[in-house]
């Protein structure tokens, strides 16, 4: 584990070094990875039946509407914390962008009312709950692209989850 | 496995004119010398089984064939200890998850079932201790089974104390990794009578997916066990009070939970305190995993097949020192990837045609 660890991402003057799996751009999301390149986040829609899609497809899931139904729309970057939990055996999962500490895995709900897995990082994991608000921060990857993760709302204390939330 | 199967049936691969296997019903066909009129190679995780059985009752009815194999056996265990090489199988066709999940380092398959268990309690107020006796009741069957990997008992303290894994799910709330095989036989009603053993009849069968990726799952705390479970009961023209044991796929003691509200046992929320007073346990009321279940008893990657095996073991009254006492309904449901498939089989002696 520890030659092939990454802390800042890079190392020396050599190509950077991922400290994730970095993901695959898909047959229909080439406009949503190439946002990110400038910490923009695209959420497909359907126009035909008014609703976010998600993951994109070349077609909407919930209507059928296919080719021009379909556009993007550069998405608030806020959401909510819809289910979340601690990874806290990071041997067992291989990642290094952690750096060997425990680290929050969720699936947010973004107020374009689409649901998208990701880390919530910027807080102690115990801060995280369901219900938890929540905003948009980048991640480079090595390919210049980047990746979508969340952070505590700003404004948000880290206390202010409701009782019974779990982490 | 297979000559096993078929020996406790009384037939022999001579009769076996259809087979299912979750990676290649070809190559096993092959390994056996047969050539069959029916073949089966579904895979949706640890769910497979159910679904070959399903898939097996309808050729059969159809007269497609007559004599079904259906075998599942995997090492995982002897390759972790022996540092054998293992190769991540994921079913084939589009993989967005490699988009939209691995980058985030979701521990596979624990993960999902942790966010799983987030949500269900963040919504209805379920507690680890509830989920936690799941596996002490699972435990108490364990020990009256001398094949369990794990029999001395267990206390909800225990589980509670286990190390956290994904939150909040602690060591205790998940399956084994064990090695194990099995495998069943399924012949038409008239054949059966005339075999070894008294047959155990497939009243209804039913399955139903709505997603692959956890992302996606439409309700983390709904699973489509709704409508297997519903459309199997309603074929077997039964309701949950008339199940005498019930195998619910217990991957992790979430898995479990919602099987119990999905099913009917429960309304939604409430599986829990449905839970909590050990009615799943020896002498309880609902006897649920009564081979000690994927948490006690064994888990081999995909332990569909042993929920099969199990249940029909206690409608023949072969159960032993775990038997329920006049056992005539079982229900096995298989739980595959993450609370993906599900698939539902009743099944009844011959007092309940």
């Amino acid at each position: 584990m520890a030659g092939t660890r990454g802390t800042d991402g890079t190392r020396g003057n050599d190509k950077p070094v991922p400290t994730r799996m970095e993901p695959p751009v898909g047959a229909d999301s080439a406009p949503f990875w190439a946002a990110t390149r400038e910490s923009v986040l695209l959420v497909q829609w359907c126009t035909d039946c008014d609703r976010g899609i998600f993951y994109p497809r070349s077609f909407c899931p919930m209507c059928g509407s296919s080719g021009s139904g379909l556009e993007w729309r550069t998405a608030s970057g806020r959401g909510t914390v819809y289910a979340a939990t601690t990874e806290n055996n990071p041997a067992a999962t291989g990642v290094t962008f952690s750096n060997g500490e425990p680290y929050v895995v969720a699936l947010v709900d973004l107020e374009e009312g689409v649901r998208m897995m990701t880390n919530v990082v910027g807080c102690p994991t115990d801060d995280v709950h369901v219900g938890m608000a929540v905003e948009v921060t980048w991640e480079p990857l090595t390919d210049g692209r980047q990746l979508p993760l969340f952070t505590p709302a700003s404004g948000q204390g880290p206390a202010a989850g409701p009782a019974g939330g779990s982490k | 496995m297979i000559l096993e199967a078929l020996d406790d049936a009384g037939l022999s691969l001579s009769d076996v004119d259809g087979v299912c296997h979750a990676e290649s019903s070809m190559g096993l066909a092959e390994y056996l010398g047969i050539h069959p009129r029916f073949t089966d190679s579904t895979m949706t995780g640890g769910s497979s089984f159910e679904v070959h059985l399903e898939h097996a009752a309808a050729a059969i009815a159809a007269g497609v064939c007559d004599v079904v194999v259906s075998v599942y056996a995997s090492t995982p265990r002897s390759d972790r200890t022996q540092k054998r090489p293992v190769t991540r199988r994921f079913p084939g066709g589009p993989n967005p998850m490699a988009e939209w999940e691995w980058p985030y380092g979701m521990r596979m398959p624990m993960g999902p079932y942790a966010l799983a268990a987030s949500r269900h309690m963040h919504q209805y107020g379920t507690t680890s201790a509830q989920l936690a006796q799941i596996a002490v009741s699972t435990r108490e069957w364990a020990v009256r089974n001398p094949r369990a990997r794990y029999q001395t008992p267990l206390t909800i303290d225990d589980v509670l104390a286990s190390p956290m894994q994904s939150s909040p799910l602690h060591l205790l709330d998940c399956c084994l990794v064990t090695d194990g095989a099995g495998a069943f036989v399924l012949a038409s009603a008239g054949r059966a009578r005339s075999l070894r053993k008294p047959p155990v009849y497939v009243l209804g069968a039913a399955t139903c997916h709505d997603h692959m990726m956890i992302s996606q799952m439409p309700d983390l705390t709904v699973t489509p066990g709704t409508v297997s479970g519903a459309n199997a009961m309603a074929m077997a023209g039964i309701s949950p009070a008339e199940v005498d044991v019930l195998m619910g796929y217990d991957s992790f003691t979430i898995t479990a939970l919602l099987h119990l509200e999905d099913l009917g046992f429960c309304p939604k929320g409430e599986g829990g305190p449905f839970a909590a007073d050990g009615k799943l346990g020896p002498g309880g009321s609902l006897p649920m995993n009564t081979n000690g279940g994927g948490l006690s008893f064994t888990h081999p990657g995909m332990y569909g097949m042993f929920l099969i095996t199990e249940a029909v073991r206690q409608l023949r009254g072969e159960g032993e020192a775990r038997q329920v006492p006049g056992a005539q309904m079982a229900v096995a449901h298989g739980s595959g990837m993450v609370l993906s498939c599900m698939s539902t089989a009743v099944l009844g002696t011959e007092a309940t045609l």
